[in-house]
């Protein structure tokens, strides 16, 4: 079973093409220089509409999470993490954390993390993330 | 609104809660409005203000006869009754209607014709927290929790005693719906659901409802029941999903909401003697005793672990048994509300003896809205 997907909007293309791509993309404020997610074409934190797109680096720390043992059908059927990680650069999002096992003794809080994408379909790549220093 | 210028004059649940497949959500709500109406010695015609969420304004409003001149929808989730109640003072306060009706009625359990949200997948929600698994409240407003536990000590031990404290009071109320005693190896034993939350550690899904009826404080002499005087009021919103909260040991809308009904009522903390915390989850009411300047950062723990909220406690918190054994419709707030009202009138199956001032504190969807109601006995 396919899950669930996000459908883009005109605001929050950049972003979906950007996963597509290989790339993790956040917004800077020209004026305030303020990082921020979720995309919007203007600044959170001082309402400027100038508001350029950088690739963030990719890398993460574990702030929280929970394993959810009722799985929905969409997402297989053993218990899965929901996790939500802090970028480098400042931002919060929620995610999975993959190439880990979904327990509490291997998903430790501030762990790092490093982004991986993983295609859905031809028009939506997840970004995910897995403990710095698995696998690559 | 001057403090104590606003009562509650009516007050009451739905005739059957827990288990109702006979009613519907909007017959919860109407047979909650008709108990209010019954208590308060109202007729439809007396009322011209109708507040609530789930349902529309004017289908409560034209089911139940009665044609308003101030109506207020406002939905943030569980606690948009905390919310009804400030903006149903204001109403009267400004004079836009006299008498103001605020109804929650929810088949949370039964599911019948219960009000529906639609995901939409181009939201921020959709795109952004959807994708990931998310489901029920126990996969969002649980996000927090081992983040707030590592920073403060508090542990998995600590949400259970909080709920083994709760079923203490269950036991007292003959209308909770869990009433067994459990201990603390029951809790952590229980079944889990969503990693550190076991099935204990979560709130009750049944059917009910509860209405109120508001009007100036001046007419408080012309009703059968003893008024309970709005003292003080706040509502806060923050983010719209979990993964947008700004610190998961606080919550910016439980601080907002919390100081200003404090500061409306004139009180502090200590001037307390009975306090409601919607818990949704065990670890709510440790950020909300916290945010709501009952102790410092970290400090909630010692509250249960000293049983000062528990039965015979310096500060009774949950009277009900709450929304983990009393009842959890689903918008759990006006539950809250209405056992505040009981501990005022001093109606209470687990009465306080003497108690003044009781707060009433609700949290809306994913620590998203806030709303805090102080109320009082004395005019």
């Amino acid at each position: 079973m396919q899950r669930i997907l996000p459908q883009p909007t005109p605001e929050t293309k950049h972003y979906w093409e950007g996963c597509k791509a290989g790339e993790l993309r956040l917004q800077r404020c020209t004026a305030c220089a303020h990082v921020y997610f979720p995309p919007r074409p203007f600044c959170p934190r001082c309402a400027c509409r100038e508001v350029s797109v950088e690739v963030a680096s990719g890398e993460a720390t574990l702030y929280s999470y929970v394993i959810n043992h009722r799985p929905r059908p969409d997402m297989g059927t053993a218990p899965y993490a929901i996790a939500v990680v802090t970028l480098k650069e400042g931002p919060r999002m929620m995610t999975n954390i993959v190439d880990c096992p979904q327990t509490p003794e291997a998903l430790q809080l501030d762990m790092p993390l490093r982004v991986v994408f993983e295609p859905q379909t031809d028009e939506i790549t997840l970004p995910v993330f897995a403990p710095r220093g698995a696998g690559a | 609104m001057k403090p104590k210028s606003i009562a509650v004059v009516g007050a009451a649940e739905t005739t059957r809660m827990g288990l109702v497949p006979e009613l519907s959500n909007l017959g919860l709500n109407l047979d909650a409005a008709l108990n209010a109406m019954a208590d308060a010695g109202l007729k439809p015609s007396d009322i011209d203000g109708v507040a609530t969420a789930g349902e529309h304004p004017w289908t409560v409003a034209a089911s139940l006869g009665i044609n308003p001149t101030w109506v207020d929808g406002t939905n943030v989730g569980g606690c948009s009754y905390m919310l009804h109640v400030r903006h149903a003072a204001a109403a009267i306060a400004a004079g836009y209607c006299t008498t103001a009706l605020i109804t929650h009625g929810e088949s949370g359990r039964s599911q019948v014709a219960p009000a529906r949200y639609a995901s939409n997948p181009a939201s921020p929600f959709g795109q952004f927290e959807m994708p990931y698994g998310v489901g029920a409240p126990v996969t969002q407003v649980t996000m927090p929790a081992l983040r707030y536990m590592k920073e403060t000590g508090t542990t998995e031990e600590d949400l259970a005693r909080m709920a083994v404290i709760q079923r203490e009071w269950a036991a007292m109320n003959p209308r909770a719906f869990a009433r067994d005693p459990i201990t603390i190896d029951d809790v952590l034993s229980s079944t889990m659901i969503a990693y550190p939350f076991r099935k204990l550690l979560c709130c009750l899904v049944t059917d009910g409802g509860g209405a109120l009826i508001l009007t100036s404080a001046n007419r408080g002499k012309d009703f059968p029941t003893k008024p309970v005087y709005i003292m003080g009021t706040g509502e806060a919103t923050a983010h719209p999903m979990v993964s947008m909260m700004e610190d998961y040991s606080t919550s910016r809308a439980f601080r907002t909401s919390g100081a200003a009904a404090f500061g409306s009522a004139g009180i502090t903390p200590a001037d307390v003697d009975h306090l409601m915390l919607y818990d949704p989850f065990a670890h709510v009411p440790f950020l909300a005793l916290e945010d709501l300047g009952f102790c410092k950062k970290g400090e909630a723990k010692h509250f249960y672990r000293e049983r000062r909220v528990a039965p015979g406690g310096a500060l009774p918190v949950n009277t009900s048994g709450g929304g983990l054994s009393y009842q959890h419709s689903g918008m759990y707030g006006m539950f809250a509300l209405q056992e505040s009202v009981r501990q005022m009138r001093g109606v209470a199956a687990a009465q306080i003896e003497g108690a003044k001032i009781s707060v009433a504190h609700g949290i809306g969807s994913m620590f998203s809205a806030a709303g805090t109601i102080v109320f009082t006995n004395e005019a």
